[in-house]
C-alpha cells in the first residue's frame, strides 16, 4: 500500500455555535418545553455543539408556524415566485458547498470526498430540480389543478443528513407546501445551517421549520393532529410504527425505509468493474446506505476469482480522519450504531460464517469498524437477513438466473438491487423479475434528483426524484 | 299441465377460478337467497389462489390484459338483464359495463403516462416504469353493487395485480353473478377472487395477512374499523387507499390514482459507453 501525507481538509471553514436553538417562524428560538443534547464528532468523540431538544409544545409552536406560512404566504404565492426562493436556495448551497461539506463530515463522520463531490452537489442538484416544477405542476401529470397538501412533517436520517432534507424539503415546497423538519439527533447541524442558508435566501418566515431532538420530538411531530402529510426515512421498525399512528387519519405517508440489497455478479461480468462495484455498493458511506449492496450474490464458477479480487481491493481502502481528502471510509457514525454492526457480526461469526477484514489500523478515540466481508454465508444467517446498515458484505452464491432472483427476492425488503453481466438481454430479464425499487445494472450507488427513488415491500411506499416524487406532496 | 318449476341458482364463493361453498358449509339469507358465508379459512385460501396467479397475470403483456378486460366488458353487455333483475337500474349496468372498456384502454398506456425515461446528469440509462405491487385485498362499496365493485377491481387488475374481493354484505348477488361473468372471459383463475359474507369476519384476516402486498378500503363505512384495518395494514407496510367518501360519485371519472397507488415504479440504470 501506497504511503499518503496526511491531506485534511480545513476546518476553519465552518462556524460552529456552541449551541443551537429551534428554527421555529423565521427565527432561532429557545426550546419551552425541552431540554438540550449533545452533538459529537464521530470520529474524535469532540463535542462540536450543545442542541437544543424540542418537547411536544415546541414541536406544536412549529407546526402552527407552518400553518399559518402556508395558509398566508406560501400557498397563496405564484408558483414562479416559489421556484425563485427555491433557485435561491440551491444557488446559496453551491455557493457555501465547502462549508456545508465540512460541516457534514465532521458532524457525520463520513469521508470529505463523499460530501463534497456526493452529498453537496446532489443536494443543490435537487433543489435546482424542484425549483423547476413549482411553475409547471399543472404539467406533471396529475391532472389540471393539483393542489398542495399543507403542512408537511418530514423525519430524516443520520446516514445523508442534508441530502435527506434537500429529498424532503425542495419537493414539498416547490409543490406549495410549508415544512416542520426533525434531523437526526446524531447530525443536526448541517440543518440547522441550511436554516441560516433560508434566513439568507429570505425564504418567508414559517416556511421552513427544523426542530431538533431524538424520537420523541419525532413522534410529536408525526402524531400531531395539525400535519397533513408525514415524510419518513429510516428503519423499518419505526415506519412500521408511524404507519400504524397516521392510520385513520387523512394524513398522507410516504416512507423510504431499510434495504438489504442484493448485488448480483455473473460468469461473464468484466470482474475488476464488478469489484469497483461491490466495493461502492457495500463500502461508500461506511455502509450507511439503506440501498447498499449488502449481499452478494456471486456466479459459483467465479466466486474465488471475484473474492480474491476483492480482497485484494478492500486492502487498498483507507479507513481514518474523514477530513483527510484521501479517506475512503470513515466514522461510524455513533456508538450504538457500532455497538449493533459489532453485535451482528459476531452473530455471523457465531452462526458460522467466515469472517475476513483487511489488515487495517483503526484510530483509538472514536467510532469505527473495518471493512468486512463474510464467506459461507446461507440465507438463513441474520446477517444474510437483517439490515446491519455498516461496512459488512455477506457472500453468497447462485448456479443459474433463476436462483439468483430467488435468492435476491427472499427478503422482505425491495429497495435496490445491483446486476453485473455483459449480456444486455439478461440485465433485462433480471430487472424485470427483482423486486426492487431501483435496479442498478453495471453500476451501483447511482442518485440523480430526475430519478424516482423508493422501495417494494417493507421498504416503504412512495418515491423520491423526478416527476414521481412530486406526487408525494399533492392531492392527487 | 303445470307450471314449470324454476330451477334456482346456488350463490357460492369464487377463488381461484372455480365456484367453491365456504369450507364453513355456513350461509347466510340475503336478496331473498342463501349466500355462501366465507370464513377466516377462505380468506387465506383466496389470498392464496390471488398469489398463485400473480405470476401469469403480472407477466401477460399489457395487450392481453387489456384484450381479457374488453371481454369481460363483452360478456357483462350480454348479461345486463341479468343485473337490472337483481337490482341494478340501467344506468348503473351501462356505467359498469363502459368502466370496464375505459380500463381495458389503460392496459398499455399507463406505462407511459407513468413511466418515462429520466434526464440524469451522467451518462447513464435511465427509465422509471410501473409494476403491479402483487395480492390486493378489496373491500367494495356496499352500493352501487355492480358499478361500485367494477369500479374496484378493474383498476386493480388492469395493471397486472391479482385481488381478494370482499363483496358488498347487503347485496352479494351482483358480485357472485359478476364472477360468472369473469369466468367466462379469459381472464385466468385466480386473478378475481370474491368472497361474500360478513366484512368482520373476512377483512381483518385480510389485512393482517403478510402475503398481501396493498388494501383498497374503499367500501369500509365505518371510520373505527377503516383505522383499526390500517394498523394491521401496517405489519407488512401494505399499500393502503383509504375509504371513500359517503358521497362518492362512482359514475364521475375515476382518474388514475387507483390504479397507481397499488403500483410499484422501478427505475433501471445502466451506463452508455462504448
Amino acid at each position: 500500500m501506497f504511503e499518503y501525507a496526511p491531506a485534511p481538509e480545513s476546518r476553519s471553514v465552518v462556524d460552529i455555535k456552541p449551541s443551537y436553538g429551534l428554527f421555529v417562524d423565521g427565527k432561532f428560538v429557545d426550546p419551552t418545553d425541552g431540554g438540550s443534547f449533545k452533538s459529537i464528532n464521530p470520529a474524535s468523540e469532540e463535542v462540536l455543539a450543545e442542541i437544543a431538544e424540542a418537547g411536544s409544545e415546541d414541536v406544536d409552536r412549529a407546526v402552527r408556524a407552518a400553518r399559518e406560512a402556508y395558509e398566508r404566504v406560501w400557498g397563496p404565492m405564484p408558483g414562479r415566485d416559489r421556484a425563485k426562493y427555491l433557485f435561491r436556495i440551491a444557488r446559496i448551497i453551491q455557493e457555501r458547498s465547502r462549508e456545508l461539506a465540512v460541516l457534514e463530515s465532521l458532524d457525520n463522520g463520513k469521508p470529505i470526498k463523499e460530501s463534497r463531490d456526493v452529498d453537496v452537489p446532489l443536494v443543490a442538484a435537487h433543489f435546482f430540480y424542484y425549483a423547476g416544477w413549482a411553475d409547471k405542476l399543472e404539467h406533471a401529470g396529475f391532472g389540471a389543478n393539483p393542489r398542495p397538501l399543507g403542512v408537511a412533517a418530514q423525519v430524516i436520517p443520520w446516514n445523508f443528513p442534508l441530502l435527506m432534507l434537500a429529498w424532503k424539503i425542495a419537493p414539498a415546497l416547490a409543490a406549495g407546501n410549508t415544512v416542520v423538519l426533525k434531523p437526526a439527533e446524531t447530525t443536526p447541524l448541517t440543518a440547522l445551517l441550511f436554516a441560516e442558508i433560508c434566513q439568507q435566501a429570505d425564504l418567508p418566515a414559517g416556511v421552513v421549520n427544523i426542530v431538533t431532538g431524538a424520537g420523541e420530538t419525532g413522534r410529536a411531530l408525526v402524531e400531531h393532529p395539525g400535519v397533513d402529510k408525514v415524510a419518513f426515512t429510516g428503519s423499518t421498525e419505526v415506519g412500521k410504527a408511524i404507519a400504524r399512528s397516521v392510520a385513520g387519519t387523512r394524513k398522507k405517508l410516504t416512507l423510504e425505509l431499510g434495504g438489504k440489497a442484493a448485488n448480483i455478479v455473473f460468469d461473464d461480468a468484466p470482474i475488476d468493474q464488478a469489484v469497483e462495484g461491490i466495493v461502492n455498493g457495500i463500502f461508500f458511506n461506511q455502509g450507511h446506505v439503506c440501498c447498499a449492496g449488502s449481499r452478494l450474490l456471486v456466479q459459483e464458477n467465479v466466486a474465488d476469482r471475484v473474492l480474491e479480487s476483492l480482497k485484494r481491493r478492500m486492502a487498498q481502502l483507507r479507513v481514518g480522519d474523514p477530513l483527510d481528502k484521501n479517506t475512503d471510509i470513515g466514522a461510524i457514525n455513533s456508538s450504538a450504531q457500532l455497538a449493533r454492526i459489532r453485535e451482528l457480526s459476531e452473530a455471523g461469526a457465531a452462526e458460522g460464517a467466515e469472517r475476513w477484514s483487511p489488515p487495517c489500523e483503526l484510530p483509538d478515540r472514536g467510532f469505527w469498524f473495518a471493512p468486512t466481508i463474510f464467506t459461507g454465508v446461507t440465507q438463513a444467517h441474520r446477517i444474510a437477513r437483517e439490515e446491519i446498515f455498516g461496512p459488512v458484505l455477506s457472500v453468497l452464491t447462485f448456479r443459474t438466473p433463476a436462483e439468483a432472483v430467488e435468492k435476491a427476492n427472499n427478503t422482505p425488503y425491495g429497495l435496490s438491487a445491483g446486476i453485473w453481466t455483459d449480456k444486455g438481454s439478461r440485465i433485462l430479464w433480471m430487472a424485470d423479475r427483482l423486486r426492487a425499487g431501483v435496479v442498478w445494472a453495471n453500476t451501483f450507488n447511482k442518485f440523480d434528483p430526475t430519478s424516482p427513488f423508493g422501495g417494494y415491500k417493507e421498504s416503504g411506499y412512495g418515491r423520491e426524484g423526478g416527476r414521481h416524487g412530486l406526487e408525494a406532496y399533492l392531492n392527487v | 299441465m303445470s307450471e314449470r318449476v324454476a330451477v334456482r341458482k346456488t350463490y357460492k364463493l369464487f377463488i381461484g377460478g372455480k365456484f367453491p361453498r365456504s369450507e364453513s358449509g355456513r350461509s347466510y339469507l340475503v336478496q331473498d337467497s342463501n349466500v355462501s358465508l366465507a370464513s377466516r379459512k377462505d380468506a387465506r385460501d383466496a389470498v392464496l389462489a390471488a398469489r398463485a396467479a400473480v405470476k401469469g397475470w403480472a407477466g401477460a403483456t399489457a395487450y392481453n390484459r387489456g384484450q381479457i378486460l374488453y371481454r369481460v366488458a363483452e360478456m357483462l353487455e350480454g348479461r345486463r338483464d341479468q343485473f337490472v333483475a337483481l337490482g341494478a337500474s340501467a344506468a348503473e349496468v351501462d356505467a359498469a359495463i363502459d368502466r370496464w372498456v375505459w380500463y381495458a384502454g389503460w392496459s398499455d398506456k399507463l406505462a407511459q403516462v407513468y413511466g418515462g425515461a429520466n434526464p440524469v446528469a451522467g451518462p447513464y440509462f435511465n427509465l422509471s416504469a410501473p409494476e403491479p405491487t402483487g395480492v390486493v385485498a378489496v373491500v367494495a362499496p356496499e352500493s352501487p353493487a355492480l358499478l361500485g365493485l367494477v369500479s374496484v377491481i378493474a383498476p386493480a387488475v388492469v395493471t397486472g395485480n391479482t385481488v381478494v374481493v370482499a363483496a358488498s354484505p347487503s347485496a352479494p348477488l351482483a358480485a357472485v353473478t359478476l364472477a360468472e361473468v369473469l369466468a367466462t372471459s379469459d381472464l385466468p383463475g385466480g386473478v378475481v377472487n370474491i368472497l361474500t359474507g360478513r366484512l368482520s369476519e373476512t377483512v381483518p384476516t385480510l389485512a393482517a395477512h403478510m402475503d398481501v402486498n396493498a388494501i383498497d378500503l374503499t367500501g369500509v363505512a365505518d371510520a373505527d374499523l377503516a383505522a383499526e384495518l390500517e394498523v394491521k395494514a401496517a405489519e407488512n407496510l401494505k399499500r393502503v387507499l383509504r375509504p371513500a367518501p359517503a358521497d362518492n360519485d362512482w359514475y364521475a371519472d375515476p382518474g388514475i390514482t387507483r390504479m397507481t397507488t397499488l403500483l410499484e415504479t422501478k427505475t433501471v440504470w445502466h451506463p452508455k459507453g462504448v
